[in-house]
Parts: C-alpha cells; sequence; structure tokens
C-alpha cells in the first residue's frame, strides 16, 4: 500500500494498463509534455513516448472522433476532455457516434474507449468550468458511467475501464485531485458497476458519488456525534452499470434513503434512484426520499456562493434530520 | 488561387480491364440506386433515403482505386459507397427495407449501412462528425504499421461545420493517412452551396489554411476520380499524409426522398444531366473500341444481379423482435443495472 493522491492514482491506473498493453494510447489537450492541467498524466509522456502519449490541438470533435476510430480499428485509446463542461462542444461524437455504433451496425463494431475528464465543481472556476455532468452521460444508452471518490478506486476503476469493451466516461473530481489514500501497489483493478458500503449504519442509507461521498460521511459523523443518527454512506463508483443491488439492500435494511449529488436538481441522477427505490422498495421505506443536490441554478464563482449552492454536510445532516428525528 | 487538376481523365495508362471494372461498378450503383427508388414508391422502405443518381463516378472511381483492406467512411448518401466496397445487394436492399436479409438487421437502415468485413466503416448521418473518426481509423493503421488508408467521403454542405475544420487540422499536423473526398453536388440540402460560403469552391479553397495542395477535378469522369484516388492513396500509403480532393458531381434527384428539388433552375439540371458520368464513359469506351455488344452484357448481368438480390431482399422475414435490445454492449447485451 502506499500512500498516493487521487491526482496521481490517474496516471498510476493508465500506466498500469499501458504497460501490460500496448494497445492503449492516450491523446488529449496539454496531457502529454505538460502532463495535464491538472497534473494527472505526469510521467506517461517519458514512460512511454511520444507515439503512446500524444497533445492535440484544442480540437473536442476532432479528439474523440480520432479516439472512436481507433478504437474501432483495434486500439484501445484512452481521451481526454480537460473540463467535462467541455463534453457540450463535442456530445455528438460521444452521444450519437461512440454510444450507438455498436448497436446500430448489429453488434460489428466494439468500441473499448475511455473518455476521462475533470468534473464537479468546489475549486470557484465559476459557471462553464464547474458543472457536474455524470448525469448527461447517464441518460445516453451505450455509455458506462463511472465517477471514483478515493485514490485506491480512481487506479482499480481506470485500470477496469480501460480493459472493457465498451465506452466508459471517466469522471474525475477536480477538488477531489489533491486528496490522498491507500492505493494497493501492483495490480489492482475495481470492478465497475460494483458500489461500496464505506459506512456501516442502522437509521438511514446516504447514498452518494464523488466528492459527494467525503462529505456524506463527514455528516455521517456530526449525525452520529450530534444526534445520534447512524448512517449507512454508500458510495455508488459507477452510475451505469448501476449496482441497483446494493443500493436496495442497503436501503431495506435502515428503511430510509437520502441521495447526495453534485448534479442541478433537475433530472440529476439521484432521481433514477429514488425512483427505483420507490418502485421497487416502497413498503420497506419508513418515509419520504430526500434528495440533497444542488439547486437548479448555473454555479457562481464566488466563495460563498458557491458553498451555498453545492451540497455540503451541513445540508446533508439538515436533509437526514428531515427523514430521521 | 487556380485549383490545379489532379489528373487527366484519359490517360491510356488504365487497363482496358479497370476501364470496363469501372463501367460495371458505375452501372451496377447507379441500378441498385434506381431500383431503391422503385422500392420506395412501392412503399417498400420506410423512413428517408438519400441517393446519390448522378454521383457515381466517385464512389466508383475511389471503390476500384482502393485495396480491400482500406476503410471507408461515408454520409448517410451511402448506399454506392457501400456498394462498391463489395457488400452484397442482397444486404443494402435488405437494409433499406428493414429485414432479416439486411446489413444490420434493420438495426441501422439506410443512414447507417456499414459493413466491417468489408472495411467499409460507416455511414455517417450527422454533418462532419465522420471526418474526426476516419483520422482516428487513419491514426491507429498509422500506430499499427499497417498500409491501410482511411477515405472518408462527405458532401459540400459538410465544409461549413466545424468538425471539418478541426478534422483536416488534426489528419495534418498527424499527418495521418486519410483521404478526404468533397462532393460537390453544389447544393447543402435545399441551398446552394455557394449562397452559404464564403469562399467559391468549398473545400478546394479551404485547403492551403491547412498547408494543403488545393484539388479540384471533374466528379463526372470516372478516369478523372480512378487516377485522382490513386494518387491520394499512394501518397498516404508512403507516409505522405492526407489529402483534400473536391469533385465536383450533381445528384439528379432532391436531397432525399421528400425533395423533389424543384429549387434547381431547369437549364443546370438539364446542363448536369448532359454530363451524366455513365453515358459519357458509355462514349469514351465505345470511343476506344468497345463493342456495344459487351458494355450491353455488363448492363444485362448487373440487371439480373439487382432483380436476383431484390427477390431475396424483399421476401425475407422482419428482424426477429429479440435483437431490438442486444448489442448496446460488447457482451451482447442492454443490461444497465444489476
Amino acid at each position: 500500500m502506499a500512500q498516493l493522491t487521487y491526482r496521481d492514482a490517474v496516471a498510476a491506473g493508465m500506466a498500469q494498463e499501458m504497460r501490460r498493453d500496448p494497445s492503449v494510447v492516450f491523446l488529449g489537450e496539454d496531457v502529454a509534455a505538460a502532463g495535464g492541467v491538472f497534473k494527472t498524466t505526469v510521467g506517461l509522456l517519458d514512460e512511454f513516448g511520444p507515439k503512446r502519449v500524444k497533445d492535440t490541438p484544442i480540437s473536442e470533435q476532432a479528439i474523440l472522433g480520432a479516439a472512436m476510430g481507433a478504437a474501432m480499428t483495434g486500439l484501445r485509446p484512452i481521451a481526454e476532455i480537460m473540463f467535462s463542461d467541455f463534453f457540450a462542444v463535442c456530445w455528438d461524437i460521444v452521444v450519437n457516434q461512440i454510444a450507438k455504433a455498436r448497436y446500430m451496425t448489429d453488434g460489428q463494431i466494439t468500441m473499448p474507449l475511455v473518455i476521462k475528464s475533470g468534473n464537479g465543481g468546489g475549486a470557484r472556476f465559476g459557471a462553464q468550468h464547474s458543472q457536474s455532468v455524470e448525469n448527461w452521460a447517464m441518460a445516453i444508452p451505450g455509455l458506462k458511467v463511472v465517477a471514483p471518490a478515493f485514490p485506491a478506486d480512481v487506479k482499480g476503476l481506470m485500470a477496469a475501464a480501460i480493459r472493457d469493451n465498451d465506452p466508459v466516461l471517466f469522471f474525475e473530481q477536480k477538488s477531489l485531485y489533491a486528496t490522498k489514500g491507500e492505493v494497493p501497489d501492483g495490480e489492482h483493478i475495481v470492478e465497475l458497476g460494483k458500489a461500496n458500503v464505506v459506512r456501516e449504519g442502522s437509521d438511514v442509507t446516504i447514498v452518494a458519488l464523488a466528492l459527494m461521498v467525503p462529505r456524506a460521511l463527514k455528516a455521517a459523523e456530526i449525525l452520529q456525534e450530534q444526534h445520534g443518527i447512524n448512517a449507512t454512506v454508500v458510495d455508488l463508483r459507477s452510475l451505469v452499470p448501476l449496482d441497483t443491488q446494493t443500493i436496495l439492500r442497503e436501503v431495506a435494511k435502515t428503511g430510509r434513503l437520502v441521495t447526495v449529488e453534485e448534479n442541478p436538481r433537475l433530472c440529476g441522477w439521484g432521481a433514477e434512484i429514488s425512483s427505483i427505490v420507490a418502485e421497487e422498495l416502497f413498503w420497506d421505506l419508513d418515509g419520504p426520499i430526500v434528495r440533497v443536490t444542488t439547486p437548479h441554478i448555473p454555479l457562481a464563482a464566488a466563495n460563498n456562493l458557491e458553498d451555498a449552492q453545492l451540497p455540503n454536510p451541513e445540508r446533508i445532516v439538515a436533509g437526514v434530520r428531515q427523514l430521521v428525528d | 488561387m487556380t485549383p490545379v487538376p489532379a489528373a487527366r481523365g484519359t490517360q491510356s495508362s488504365i487497363s482496358p480491364e479497370t476501364r470496363l471494372k469501372l463501367y460495371r461498378t458505375m452501372q451496377e450503383c447507379r441500378m441498385l440506386e434506381k431500383r431503391a427508388y422503385d422500392l420506395f414508391m412501392q412503399n417498400l422502405i420506410k423512413g428517408t433515403s438519400h441517393l446519390a443518381l448522378g454521383q457515381e463516378a466517385i464512389a466508383a472511381g475511389f471503390g476500384v482505386a482502393m485495396r480491400p483492406e482500406d476503410y471507408t467512411f461515408c454520409t448517410y448518401r451511402g448506399h454506392n459507397h457501400t456498394l462498391v466496397r463489395g457488400v452484397g445487394m442482397t444486404e443494402i436492399l435488405g437494409e433499406l427495407m428493414g429485414n432479416s436479409s439486411g446489413l444490420m438487421r434493420g438495426k441501422g437502415g439506410s443512414m447507417h449501412l456499414t459493413s466491417v468485413k468489408h472495411n467499409m466503416l460507416g455511414s455517417y448521418a450527422i454533418i462532419g462528425a465522420h471526418l474526426t473518426i476516419a483520422n482516428g481509423a487513419a491514426w491507429s493503421a498509422q500506430y499499427r504499421g499497417t498500409e491501410q488508408v482511411a477515405v472518408c467521403f462527405f458532401g459540400d454542405g459538410t465544409t461549413n461545420i466545424g468538425a471539418f475544420h478541426e478534422a483536416l487540422n488534426f489528419a495534418v499536423i498527424w499527418k495521418l493517412p486519410v483521404v478526404f473526398v468533397c462532393e460537390n453536388n453544389l447544393y447543402m440540402e435545399y441551398t446552394s452551396i455557394h449562397d452559404v460560403t464564403a469562399v467559391e469552391r468549398p473545400a478546394a479553397d479551404r485547403a492551403s489554411a491547412y498547408g494543403l495542395e488545393p484539388v479540384l477535378i471533374d466528379g463526372n469522369d470516372v478516369d478523372v476520380v480512378y487516377r485522382t484516388a490513386q494518387r491520394a492513396l499512394d501518397l498516404a500509403r508512403r507516409g505522405g499524409g492526407p489529402s483534400l480532393i473536391e469533385a465536383e458531381t450533381y445528384r439528379h434527384g432532391g436531397h432525399s426522398r421528400a425533395d423533389p428539388g424543384k429549387y434547381r433552375p431547369d437549364e443546370e439540371v438539364k446542363e448536369w444531366l448532359n454530363k451524366d458520368p455513365l453515358p459519357r464513359y458509355r462514349t469514351r469506351l465505345a470511343q476506344m473500341g468497345v463493342s456495344d455488344s459487351e458494355l450491353q452484357k455488363i448492363d444485362d448481368e448487373t440487371k439480373a444481379k439487382i432483380d436476383a438480390a431484390t427477390e431475396v431482399a424483399r421476401n425475407a422475414p422482419p428482424p426477429p423482435l429479440e435483437i431490438a435490445s442486444t448489442d448496446v454492449w460488447a457482451n451482447g447485451g442492454s443490461a444497465w443495472r444489476n
């Protein structure tokens, strides 16, 4: 076990797979010589050379198109979209092309590619560089969607995403890049589509993703210490495939569900999970489902404004207490 | 800027066998597309369809010049480009009719014909996207050290979308083995390309912005297309990087099934019908001594082939219902949850 930052775990997962498979290649803006604007790919150019680690122009459509064409013809490309907000300028390639090629061709095409992207708020970047767009991806059939919270999962899920034969959107939460955690040495793989119960409780089940996981854990501490409420926290890790078995099992144990998501309110992923739980577990619930979300507004840049918008431990505590009191 | 013609049309170095192949390929495209039109009229093909009647010389010239391992990327106006890679007529007509004999058993439709085993890597229905994807296939060929070339066909309207410009710059800086072929049929959909484009030649006049040679050719002369294709393919194979070719042509019909094409002046249509690539090539072959009976034999064989394919395709059962939910994922399934 080594202590790695979330940021370094990205490169560790990529390097692990690039060492074992020469068909894995990587492209993106400022990713090679500069090691990425968030420094998530430092060292890859040195180890794997300019043929496999490639800087591109600011051309998001060209980047993803190149990844798609390469994936269709035998490579396993990883493409970086620097900020996930930029998916808006290349969404055609993701949604109309990458996600549908296999289905439309009756299974002729296989699309083993990963698109990694800096996602989410908390870094004071303003409305065009802070969005959480994992729910956009979740809405499209044919895309797998991963968003880790901890360095070990970053490495293991990145490796699994690269080995997967389907397109995976890999969302890295920008505010987590500097966080540290234990990461297994040597080969490390975390299966896609498996949620992780990161805290076991008995009174309420909080389901969270990415940056919302540490905030939910903090909220659980406060709930325990100040209110005597014992919360389970489930880290989803993947939205597609969605580990509904773990969600349903953990909600059944406590009878209460609170989802915590960074998406703006409407059609955030918590709505889908709430719907599944309401349909399949209604008679086991002891109260209404509560969703804690970013309000349905763009994100502001100022410290106090952005802090007031994103779900934080205090708001999660309030959401839980609304349900359990 | 004076666009340079890429090659002369009547070079005698094209062998008689190749010329007959070019003729046969064009005729197959023409007759198959006419058959598609007839099947529409009989309401056996639903949805939409974009016919390339009149544009056969481009598909045939490239199709004959390409090696089997080269990749094709084309647009929704792609029946011809699919056929020239060796895909069966039954599979094409079956896909248009949406039944189990189709290339993708009705899961794609007219606008998405794809046959990976023929290296026909797809017909794309969102303008511009496939130029970037062709780059990816070319990058892969370059990375794997093969001599494959990706050839990407698109219309004049594509030259005004961002992906066109992203793709060209990208192909040049990575020196990719890709050939971009603009089939300039003078109209984007219902609007003249000249009315909406800053330059006279929508593709050729943009070439210099990417450090490429402007290539403007008569896209209705199959010999010219064939020669130009050979040159561009050879350049790409030798590591010389991409080419951008503008081939002037004309579609005989409207943009799609719903469009009678009435926005085009009668005189213009008449002028271009006189430049129809098929009678034009037939005349040239006759002048070169090919007998009328030999050409008639090709026509008859083609018609018989299409009749036979039509019979099989129109009598095929609908696709099995269960394939509506297969192959979202590589494991063959569509499950998004456990």
